[in-house]
């Protein structure tokens, strides 16, 4: 099991890394450090591989950093699950292979620090309080997520998967 | 079946009939990478295996996040990234002081209107000023469509923006596309393209305030319809769907603000008159140009700024802060008070050039006023247009610039006085070192601008 991290609506990429602690203000060793320092002071130190963010509406918005997911990856963050994902955020989740996924219900249905478990091939967010229904992942972005990421993908396929 | 401009564009250059809601994979006519990712995106092309982008000549670097570096480790970075370009004998590189990479790809034509660009910032949505389908990425995206030249996108749903009549004296722009975020949100066009009508006849500069400013309300891209780039085919057609449509009236606008920290917490101007400012931005590839420097000067009148007040002035790029000495206006706003940064982002995200204490309040013509974003995570940032950030420098509060315009200079004289009056104690009262005379001033800042400057 793990735990889950619950944030609000519009949660912007300055609070998940600021811009002053970019990995080249910082160093490319320090960078995940920081995650959420001013948003949830103690993140980067208690979180545990595997676990998850549940989020509102707007998950991710503001800067395209890539280095606010980086560090979400470098802390083992298991995966994220909103009820709606900024689109550059989104993107760069599916590229560096942490599961995103919309569901209407998480947010709602979990609170900060519930055990909860990510089932995606059941399609649900396992919780204290229920099953958190997801929605299916675009089959575009589930070969890039399956592949560990879009490095992973291309260096074995050499091209983007096929379109319908 | 009738397309809409985003529809259009990627129709043509995926050779595909595309519709929103399809994936496409997309030719890009230029990457545009930045010094902030540089690190990542190397490192993104060397863990494809890559070790040369797919075209030299596609390819735009620029230094100007954190420009000129401020720390070892950001100059060390600038070292990197400059190694880099050489070996890869990148022709199309701007270092440190040139300017935002945004302001540079428009106005030295590097984005052709039609075609697909990728960019390292978010705000890459700006080459929707001249017509081009512009979208930001991530370090990992952009090393993809370094090596491969291509990238995948969804086409966006379009939203349709309609702009009527023209803003009175002391409206911009600037509140036009804050009303429009007022009405839109910052996740109202989440995927979407933001199509402007009624703004092809808009300066190029104002354009791209528009199309930037659509990456605050979630937007993929922001296209300016009609503009004067655009190639004959570029135009959407007759009926075609759009997902929300929204018109305002220019003649009706009032001066807007918006209020931290959201950039969709819009409010007219009077809602916020009295709030005090410590420091004014006047900067940004929102605002940065010199009609911006123009109409800050000239709402200053040859006035020193408030005594308390901190005015920092970044030219979006070299041209602007040479146009902007050449006619006067840089000699004005440092006459002012002011201080002139090198072109680039300035303090706009916090990195570097007059970043934000706690408790500071800031008066920003930038974009975002996310909490934390130009420095500390307890400072304040209010959003407008030049003209409010000039009567904040000239106050120390947010004021209605409109009768500072209007008024003859006994008037102007008055108001200032009345509002520093009111302005409770804040920071301290800094001497202004240099000596030229109110009329010297003047006469800077009208041979720089007309008074009756376009609005």
């Amino acid at each position: 099991m793990s735990r889950a991290w619950v944030f609000g609506d519009d949660l912007d990429t300055d609070q998940i890394v600021p811009g002053r602690y970019a990995p080249f203000m910082v160093g490319q060793d320090k960078f995940h450090l920081y995650a959420f320092c001013d948003a949830r002071p103690g993140f980067a130190k208690e979180v545990r591989a595997g676990d998850i963010l549940v989020g509102g509406e707007n998950f991710g918005c503001g800067s395209s950093r890539e280095y606010a997911v980086a560090a979400l990856a470098k802390l083992g963050v298991g995966g994220i699950v909103a009820k709606s994902f900024a689109r550059i955020f989104f993107r760069n989740c599916v590229n560096l292979g942490i599961p995103v996924v919309e569901s209407d219900e998480a947010s709602t249905l979990v609170h900060d620090a519930d055990e909860v478990a990510l089932d995606l091939v059941a399609g649900v967010l396992r919780s204290p309080a229920g099953d958190a229904r997801l929605r299916p992942v675009a089959p575009f972005a589930r070969e890039i997520l399956d592949a560990g990421g879009v490095v992973a993908y291309l260096r074995a396929h050499g091209d983007f998967p096929k379109l319908a | 079946m009738a397309k809409t401009l985003a529809e259009k564009i990627l129709s043509r250059v995926s050779g595909r009939d595309a519709r929103a809601g399809d994936l496409v994979i997309a030719p890009v006519s230029r990457v545009m990478v930045h010094d902030s990712v540089i690190d990542a995106v190397i490192a993104g092309l060397r863990d494809l295996g890559r070790d040369r982008v797919w075209d030299t000549s596609r390819v735009a670097v620029f230094v100007d996040h954190a420009a000129p570096a401020p720390t070892p480790v950001v100059a060390d970075s600038h070292r990197v990234l400059r190694e880099w370009v050489r070996q890869q004998g990148i022709a199309t590189f701007y270092d440190a002081g040139e300017g935002v990479c945004h302001q540079i790809m428009v106005e030295e034509g590097y984005c052709e209107a039609g075609t697909v660009i990728v960019g390292s910032d978010s705000h890459s949505n700006s080459y929707g000023a001249v017509g081009a389908f512009g979208a930001g990425m991530g370090a990992t995206d952009i090393a993809v469509a370094l090596a491969l030249g291509r990238t995948w996108l969804r086409v966006p749903e379009s939203i349709k923006v309609t702009f009527t009549g023209r803003p009175r004296k002391g409206v911009t722009i600037k509140d036009a596309i804050m009303r429009v975020v007022r009405e839109i949100g910052t996740d109202g066009a989440r995927y979407a393209c933001v199509e402007f009508h009624g703004a092809s006849a808009l300066p190029q500069g104002d354009r791209i305030t528009l199309a930037g400013m659509t990456t605050e309300m979630g937007a993929k891209a922001g296209i300016v319809v009609g503009t004067p780039e655009a190639p004959d085919w570029l135009f959407p057609d007759h009926g075609a769907a759009y997902a929300n449509e929204v018109r305002i009236d220019l003649s009706a606008l009032e001066p807007q603000i918006a209020v931290p920290p959201r950039v969709d917490q819009v409010v007219d101007v009077s809602e916020a008159v009295g709030q005090p400012i410590d420091v004014v931005f006047l900067g940004s590839c929102t605002n940065g140009r010199l009609v911006d420097m123009r109409q800050v000067a000239a709402t200053l009148r040859g006035r020193r700024i408030a005594p308390e007040v901190r005015l920092e002035v970044v030219p979006a790029s070299r041209r602007q802060f040479e146009d902007a000495m050449a006619d006067g206006t840089l000699l004005a706003l440092s006459a002012a008070g002011g201080v002139i940064g090198s072109s680039g982002c300035g303090p706009c995200l916090g990195r570097t050039g007059g970043v934000l204490a706690g408790s500071e309040v800031c008066l920003s013509t930038a974009n975002r006023n996310y909490r934390g974003r130009m420095g500390s995570a307890d400072a304040s940032i209010y959003l407008g247009s030049p003209y409010v950030a000039a009567v904040a420098a000239l106050t120390g509060v947010i004021d209605d610039p409109r009768p500072y315009l209007e008024a003859t200079d006994e008037e102007l004289d008055a108001l200032i006085a009345r509002r520093r009056a009111e302005r409770p104690g804040r920071g301290a009262a800094s001497v202004r070192s240099g000596d030229r005379s109110r009329e010297l001033m003047l006469s800077a800042a009208r041979s720089g601008v007309a008074m009756e400057i376009d609005d």
